[in-house]
Order: C-alpha cells, then structure tokens, then sequence
C-alpha cells in the first residue's frame, strides 16, 4: 500500500486552518510568514475553492488591470489588481494578470483559478487535500478538536476558510423543486424558453445575463428593488447593466419588486404567484423554467453548538472586529464570511469583505491577531518622527485603506508604532494616544479621508476634504491633519 | 436552518408595533439580510460623536443608551435608536451598547428617508413614540 505523502496528519496543532480556496490560502500565508505553526486541511482535491466551479458564465466581477499607475508587484499596485492574494515577495504578487488575456478588465474563471494554483504552488502553501471537516467539539481542557474524514485534530485555534458556498433558497413554498443557481444548465439548453429568476443580486443577473442571448423571455423577481446606486458604483456594473437596461427600457426583459407567495410545479413548466412590493398587485406567471439565484450560505455545519451566532437569515457566521466567533473562543473566520464582522458600516456603505481584494487584508489582519493571542511575537512597524507626511502616503496609496473603506484602517501610536487594525476595534476598545486614518465613501460615492484621534480614551472624529484626484499629500490635507491632531 | 430563520426574520418584524400595518410583501421587502446585526454583551451600537450611523430596531436583547454623567437608559425588543442622529444628519450625542446579545435591524442613514416615506404607516407609528417621548420629558 502506498505511504500516504499528504502534509498535515491529524495530532495536535497551535492551529487549523480549514479550506483552500483564497481565503484559506491567504490565511496560512500569513500565519507562515509569522511563525505560526499550523495544518491546512481541504475536502476539495485542488486549490482555487468556489472559482474551480463559479460563476457559472465564468466572468468574475473585479477587476485586475495588467497596466496600471503603479508597478505589478507593489503593494501600490495591489489596488488596481483586486484578485490576487498578497505576499511580502514580488514575484508571489500579481498573479492572476498575468494569467489574463486582455479581453476584459475582469479575468475569467479559469484565469482566476490558475492565479490561484500558481500561489499555492509557488510560495507554496501545502494543503492536506481530501481531508474533510465533519464535527467539532472543545476537548476538556478547551481545546478545539476537528473531527475529519482522515482523523481528529486538535488545536487551540481554527480558522474556517469555508466560504459561502452552500446553495441557500429562500422560504417560499414550493422552491424546494427548483433548481439552485449552481443547477444552471448551458445557455444553449434555454433556448426559446421563459425563464423566471428568483432573485435580483449578483448571481440573478449573472444568470439573466448569460441567458439574454438565447432564451426568449427573462423575468427576475425578489421583494427588493435593484440597487441602482449600487450598479452605478460597483464592479457588478459588468454583469447588471445588460439585463437591467433591457428591463428598464421594456426590452422584455423584467426586473420585478416582487414577493413570491409560491411556486407550482405544472406539468410543463411552472407558476409563479406572488405580490408587488414596490407596486402592489397580484402577479401570476406561467414559464417554462425557474432559476432560484438566491444566494449560498457558510457550511457552519454544528458550530452553532459551539456558539457561533450568524446574520443575514442564518447565512454568515456574526463575528468581532478580528473575525472570531466570540472573544476567546478561538474560533475564526477568513475569506468571504469575514463579511460577519459588519464594521462600522457609516453611510450604509459595506466593506469588500465578501470579496478576495477585502478578505485578504481581514486575513492578514486576523493573522496577527491570532498570533499574538498564542504568544507569538509579531513584528511591529515603526514610524519615526512626524507622522503626517506617512499618514497622508498611506491615504493615498495604502491598498487595505482603499479596499476597506471606513473598515480598516492605519494607526498610529504616540510612541510611533504603526499597524492596520479593523477601524470598529479602534474606535471601541480601550488603547493607548494614537491616531487612526481611514479612507471614506459617503451615500453619494464621494470619496475623503477620516481621522480618529484617541487620546485619554476619547476618540474624535474629522472628517478631512475630497481631493479630485484622490491624493491627499497636499498642504491643505496636511495642515487639516495636523489641526486634527 | 436558513428558511426557519428567515421565516423568523419576517415574523420578527411583524410582532413589532413598529410595522404591526404592514402585509407580508411589505415586511418581506424590509427583511434585508443586509440590515440585520448581531451585537455581543458590551458592543457598541451607536457611536457618541461618529457620523454615518443609521436607524436600529431592536428584534430581541436589550441596549443601554449612554450619556455622560447620566443614568443609562435600557431599551428592549420593539425600540428604536439613532433617528435624532440620522434624520438630522448630525453625529450622536449618546452611546448605545448592547446590554446582552442584541439582534437588531439598521436602516442605513442615506436610505432612511426613502424607507420612511415608502412606508407611511411605520412613518406614523414612529411620530408616536417619539411624540411620547417628548410629552414624558415635559411632564
């Protein structure tokens, strides 16, 4: 029989880290780069996690520009590469341009994947693959232990890089029969069919998008209208505009603010029933197929036993600042759940974190956090002398501030230690004089800088000018930094 | 788990006097998984001195409003906080930290008057409570 070669047997870790997609990627590198002796366990038999399988018409929603104002390979230049995860070494910097040929602005799936497979090969980040997470339980001393297909492993942290990646269906009586986004047939098999789409978000329109082509009719419907201000601002515009400008302009394609009382199964086809929401009156629809685009979930599997509480109807993991379940209980969060971790939120505005070019700063982030919560000594930055011109460059040019706006942000101590911590963690827990910058986005999409100045325990917001053209190294950003401090 | 809890979301919200004249596409369309929050024991809800907070309704839990040199003031299932800040467009003068696990819903600032005037009734309800508000402070 042959010796099993995988990295990784189960025993005993300081952590582990479950998943392989870039969440999980991201974390280990991290946790690597600080010393953090830890196993990487995945189910999946490759790296790359959801983008090995989605989105379905294969064109993601963030863009990566080969060319750019700043030079691959920078930290600078990560702000204009929103796909690849982030490392200390260049040549583990920007990978996934380099895969992209140019038709878009926004690599393809495959582009994504092979970015991903490149960094874990290339740094390289071994993972246990066909290792499957099944149970969870705290040993006597406290002390997680994972029960896997291999075996239990038990440590005194896990990071869960799981995804949001089980199908989730909205409670609707008879949706049990319809088919999930991720039960998309090809376009091709649509052909001449009335399609309705449950659901007005990402994947709904990706779905209503990549039918246009070929189906006859495209309805989609949810309770909630479409965020226009959304489509108008966010990298989605790729995969919305289409649909949307064909339902707005009564191209026969419709978007509809609608709640879905049921759904029948006829004997060919379906019927839809529900109500307007935004315009009230009955809808009822006869089509030919049902898509329900309503979104996936964490696999939390019984981490709720553990105490882990969740938002958004049962779908993600409710997490602190640092991306833990609760504070000390060693149970944490990377990739798109750390989106758990709501952040301050000011002006509605979200983070990315749902998103690698967000999640990927939370894990390096949450990385020293956990590090230090093991007793490991993380290296710290230093700023020596006056911090403004610093604080202004990192204003300008600092990819987590662009990234994560109002939710990470660059500190500062009197003493001159310098880090980037979650922004609600600044601004609630108690610490040392320090100032903290963030960068800012209002309901209108203006773009400013904010700085939050503790001292003695209080914290003062001010909330600095806009600059056109986003550089805040000016003397009037300057000398407002410096009233504020 | 996911269609009990989003069952319990919408009904949630239709047990509140808050929304108790609204149908169920209307509570439907309110229940945004994107304005649900979960707050631990000691988490701060709304910030003194912050801008860009939003509207919350308590769903379950209990939160204190903080102001210095004042006795807290507890706030329970069915209360809401944070519209002086946000219909004002000024920052709060007051904490609001969550006394045990709070479920909450936050109506995004920029999206509060669209909210309010999309829903008349809440509207209504909402100048009740707070015409009693003032009437107990003049008492």
């Amino acid at each position: 029989m042959a010796q099993d070669e995988r990295p990784h047997p189960p025993g005993d870790y300081p952590v582990v880290v479950v998943g392989s997609g870039p969440g999980g990627l991201q974390a280990s590198y991290c946790l690597a780069r600080l010393g953090v002796e830890h196993a990487v366990i995945s189910q999946d038999d490759a790296p790359g996690g959801m983008f090995r399988l989605y989105p379905i018409f294969q064109r993601l929603l963030s863009w990566s520009k080969p060319d750019a104002p700043a030079e691959p390979g920078t930290r600078a230049y990560e702000w204009y590469d929103h796909n690849s995860l982030v490392a200390e070494d260049p040549r583990h910097q920007a990978l996934v341009p380099a895969f992209m040929d140019r038709s878009f602005m926004v690599p393809s799936r495959e582009e994504m994947e092979r970015g991903l497979a490149t960094f874990a090969r290339q740094v390289p980040v071994p993972v246990r693959y066909g290792c499957r997470w099944e149970a969870t339980r705290r040993d006597d001393d406290g002390r997680l232990v994972l029960a896997t297909s291999d075996g239990e492993y038990r440590a005194q942290a896990a990071v869960f890089a799981l995804g949001v990646t089980t199908p989730w269906f909205s409670p609707i009586p008879g949706i049990e029969a319809v088919p999930h986004y991720v039960e998309t047939r090809t376009a091709a098999e649509y052909r001449g069919r009335r399609v309705f789409v449950i659901g007005k978000r990402n994947s709904g329109f990706e779905i209503a998008d990549g039918l246009l082509p070929w189906a006859r009719q495209v309805i989609l419907g949810s309770p909630r209208p479409v965020q226009t201000a959304v489509i108008a601002q966010a990298s989605v515009r790729v995969r919305y505009l289409q649909p949307y400008e064909d339902a707005s302009l009564g191209g026969g394609t419709f978007a509809l603010d609608l709640a879905v009382e049921r759904i029948e199964r006829l004997e060919r086809g379906w019927r839809i029933v529900g109500r307007g929401t935004t315009r009230p009156g009955p809808v009822d629809l006869e089509v030919d197929d049902v898509i329900a685009a309503t979104g996936f979930s964490t696999p939390l599997l019984d981490l709720g036993e553990l105490g882990v509480r969740t938002v958004a109807q049962g779908r993600i993991p409710a997490l602190t600042p640092f991306w833990e379940s609760e504070p000390g209980s060693g149970i944490y969060f990377t990739g798109n759940a750390t989106q758990g971790a709501a952040g301050l939120r000011k002006h509605g505005v979200g983070a990315a974190s749902p998103a690698v070019h967000g999640f990927r700063y939370n894990a390096r982030v949450m990385a020293r956090h956990l590090a230090a919560s093991l007793g490991v000594a993380v290296p710290a930055e230093r700023v020596e002398g006056d911090p403004v011109p610093y604080l202004l460059e990192e204003l300008t040019t600092a990819p987590e501030l662009w990234t994560q706006k109002s939710y990470l942000a660059r500190a500062v101590t009197a003493e001159g230690l310098s880090e980037i911590v979650p922004l609600a963690h600044f601004v609630d827990e108690a610490g040392p004089d320090a100032v903290a910058v963030a960068v800012e986005m209002d309901a209108t999409g203006l773009t400013y800088p904010a700085v939050y100045v503790r001292r003695s325990g209080e914290i003062r917001e001010r909330l600095l000018p806009p600059d056109l053209l986003n550089d805040f190294r000016g003397p009037e950003h300057e000398q407002e930094l410096r009233d504020a401090l | 788990m996911s269609m009990t809890e989003r069952d319990e979301l919408v009904r949630s919200l239709a047990g509140l006097a808050l929304f108790a004249d609204l149908g169920d596409p209307d509570l439907e369309a309110i229940a945004d998984p994107e304005w649900e929050r979960r707050y631990g024991e000691g988490e701060r809800v709304l910030r003194r001195g912050l801008s860009g907070g939003g509207l919350f309704v308590i769903l379950g839990g209990e939160a204190a409003v903080e102001i210095p040199d004042g006795a807290p003031r507890l706030l329970q299932r069915g209360d809401f906080f944070g519209e002086v800040s946000t219909l004002l467009q000024c920052k709060p003068t007051a904490d609001v930290v969550a006394r045990s696990g709070l479920h909450a819903l936050e109506i995004p600032g920029p999206q509060l008057e669209e909210f309010l005037l999309a829903y008349p009734q809440v509207t209504h309800r909402m100048l009740q409570t707070m015409a009693r508000r003032i009437r107990d402070l003049l008492e």
